[in-house]
């Protein structure tokens, strides 16, 4: 069993309530980091002093937050209306199991039972707006004394490894992007690098790359490597077409997505290092989405970037599967990548 | 001229692999910079001043970058799937030709439908590179193209693939040559990358110049076509003095002071109000603590198709006014 993506994607982080998992990340890279601080909106920076080879500072962010539920109403009869935090299709919600404000109440998003559908109801989808959150209390008062509105409510998925079909399988909620979060947790734990590496944990991708901007801002690095958490498309299909990417395929290499075009040359040394170190890789196929070097590019005066992801199915569920394999391939190909990077291929001319 | 603006249109540069522009460029402006760099986008900052200390900061943006395509999905029998790269518009595909980084030429054709009418999406279409299978197929997913089209004069028409906006570069480069050595401001000329997929070098550079005073130069719409949607920018007219966009409302003062020096200059001028796009400007305006932004707009019709159409004329008139622009006191 993987205790780091277990312990990671169990913990609650949803955006805007990220503690409980930058205190579990802190304890996670206590003695293998040189300082560490949280700054304004809570991005955890950790600097992980290099050997003195390279007068250089590369950043790699993993944002901690996930995608969730906010209490926003306690009704008469002790039922709790909610938003959506970070993006969702309504109806991955109905009939979940979420865990409610610090003290985890355990609630269910309640669905009325088929026996009492009427016949036009079927196939119609509930929006999200119309659900609720169910703790089984009495009345507002009871649900009061247990939840207040502005609670964070997650998901509550056990982490779990499957060795399906020949393939290292794990299932979970939140590896979006705690499997990120995951890759440079071992990064940190490994030798030094010939740079400063500058670890940002960061607060609030799901709602807009919000933590990223400016934790790029304050540590003003030479450059950036992003590590996600990527959904994948891959289900089988018929017609002569690519997944966007596929699970087991390797670690996937970002080129373009609607927020960023990734430093051409940062994306050439990582498929070189992957082909020189027998690395599975894929390229991610170019188009939608966005990760933080879409906040962390610009940000300051110009910093080149690049994103490792592991892929995801099931992306913004309470139930995600990554492959361990990948996995495995992200870190690996993060770790020689690094380890390989130069000035020269930093800067332009 | 036309060698020099022939050279830049023809170029290869979709937005993020501008390097050829920028190496094209670089020697043309070095010998009237005071310093030139590359910041980590790949943006060519090219730096004049002379002023004394506490001079206004002023940063022109042309961006080097073009529209362009890039290959997301290889068949079996060695046809390419693409997404666009920018503001690319699938009733200009069919038929039009891309070029690859390493010279590829690719042709364009789309999925059969019956009916014939009917515009079919970006995801119909798909690139013949002439490969027969994957094995063969000089292109992987992720490599970008930009579209080939030869560049031609007519008269004082002028027709190229991407005058969206080496136009604008050239502008910048023939004002670098024209201005006086005594420019009494603290001037930087960024050719910049990323425009056309929303506006991502000029805010980099922003950030690192933090100008007080910030001016696109880029190809604007025109009313003057027919059937046209209604817009007061006509070809021969002028430069067209930017007042708004989408992105962007334009420094009062700035429009005031840009109209005041083409007066006493007589050069010819227009006034623009364009209804959808926008410019380097939109970032330059809201970089670091902020700076009064406008743009200096040269008239395109067929904006983003392969054959943009300036006037000579209006280019000319863009130069003079921005050489004046610079050579004067800018009282804001």
């Amino acid at each position: 069993m993987n205790q780091l993506l277990q312990q990671l994607t169990e913990a609650v982080g949803v955006s805007g309530g990220e503690k409980e998992v930058r205190l579990l990340l802190r304890d996670l890279i206590a003695g293998h980091v040189d300082e560490w601080s949280v700054d304004a909106m809570g991005n955890l920076l950790a600097t992980k002093r290099g050997t003195g080879a390279m007068d250089m500072r590369v950043l790699v962010d993993a944002h901690m937050d996930e995608v969730g539920l906010l209490i926003s109403e306690i009704e008469s009869g002790g039922m709790l209306r909610f938003d959506t935090v970070g993006g969702f299709d309504d109806r991955a919600l109905l009939g979940k199991v979420v865990q409610i404000g610090p003290q985890k109440v355990i609630g269910v998003i309640g669905a009325r039972a088929i026996h009492l559908l009427k016949s036009g109801e079927y196939g119609k989808t509930v929006k999200a707006d119309a659900m609720r959150i169910d703790i089984g209390a009495k009345n507002k008062d009871g649900a009061a004394a247990k939840v207040k509105v502005g609670d964070y409510a997650a998901f509550v998925t056990a982490y779990e490894e499957n060795a399906a079909a020949g393939g290292r399988i794990a299932i979970g909620k939140a590896f979006d992007n705690r499997a990120g979060c995951a890759a440079l947790v071992e990064l940190l734990r490994g030798e030094r690098f010939p740079f400063d590496l500058v670890a940002a944990f960061t607060v609030q991708e799901e709602v807009g790359l919000r933590g990223a901007k400016i934790a790029a801002y304050s540590t003003r690095p030479d450059a950036a490597l992003v590590l996600e958490c990527t959904p994948a498309y891959d289900l089988p299909s018929e017609a002569d077409a690519s997944p966007n990417v596929a699970l087991g395929w390797g670690a996937s290499v970002y080129v373009m997505d609607a927020r960023t075009i990734q430093a051409p040359r940062l994306v050439a040394h990582l498929t070189r290092t992957a082909d020189a170190r027998g690395i599975a890789y894929q390229i991610r196929q170019p188009g939608g989405g966005g990760t933080n070097t879409g906040a962390i590019q610009r940000g300051a005066a110009g910093i080149p970037v690049a994103t490792l992801a592991v892929p995801g199915r099931y992306a913004h569920t309470p139930t995600m599967m990554i492959s361990l394999d990948d996995y495995d391939s992200v870190v690996r190909l993060a770790e020689a990548a690094l380890r390989g990077l130069t000035p020269e291929i930093v800067r332009h001319s | 001229m036309n060698d020099l603006l022939r050279s830049l249109v023809e170029a290869y540069g979709p937005s993020g692999f501008e390097d050829a522009l920028r190496d094209l460029i670089r020697p043309l402006v070095e010998p009237h910079a005071d310093d030139i760099s590359v910041d980590a986008m790949g943006n060519l900052l090219v730096h004049k001043s002379t002023a004394a200390a506490g001079a206004l900061k002023v940063m022109i943006a042309a961006h080097i970058d073009e529209i362009g395509v890039m290959a997301t999905h290889i068949t079996e029998k060695g046809f390419l799937r693409f997404t666009n790269i920018g503001g690319v518009m699938p009733h200009t595909l069919l038929g039009n030709r891309v070029r690859f980084a390493d010279g590829t030429i690719g042709v364009i054709g789309v999925d059969h439908s019956d009916d014939r009418g009917a515009i079919q999406p970006l995801s119909k279409h798909f690139i013949d590179v002439g490969a027969t299978g994957r094995e063969d197929c000089p292109v992987r997913v992720g490599d970008a193209a930009g579209f080939d089209r030869a560049f031609v004069a007519r008269g004082n028409y002028l027709t190229a693939k991407s005058m969206d906006d080496r136009i604008g570069c050239y502008v910048a480069i023939e004002a670098l040559r024209r201005l006086p050595a005594d420019v009494p401001h603290d001037v930087t000329f960024v050719f910049s990358v990323q425009e056309e997929v929303g506006t991502r070098g000029a805010e980099a550079a922003a950030n690192r110049i933090l100008p007080d005073v910030g001016i696109a130069l880029d190809v604007t719409r025109t009313g003057d076509v027919p059937e046209a949607k209604a817009m007061s920018v006509s070809l021969g007219d002028g430069p067209a003095i930017k007042v708004r966009d989408s992105g962007m409302i334009a420094h009062a003062g700035l429009v005031r002071l840009m109209r005041r020096r083409a007066e006493e200059a007589g050069i010819r001028y227009q006034m623009e109000v364009l209804d959808g796009g926008s410019t380097d400007a939109r970032s330059m305006q809201v970089a670091g603590p902020g700076c009064a932004a406008g743009c200096i707009s040269i008239p395109c019709r067929y904006v983003h198709s392969p054959s943009e159409t300036v006037d000579s004329r209006d280019v000319e008139g863009c130069i003079q006014l921005l050489v004046a622009l610079l050579s004067g006191s800018i009282d804001l």
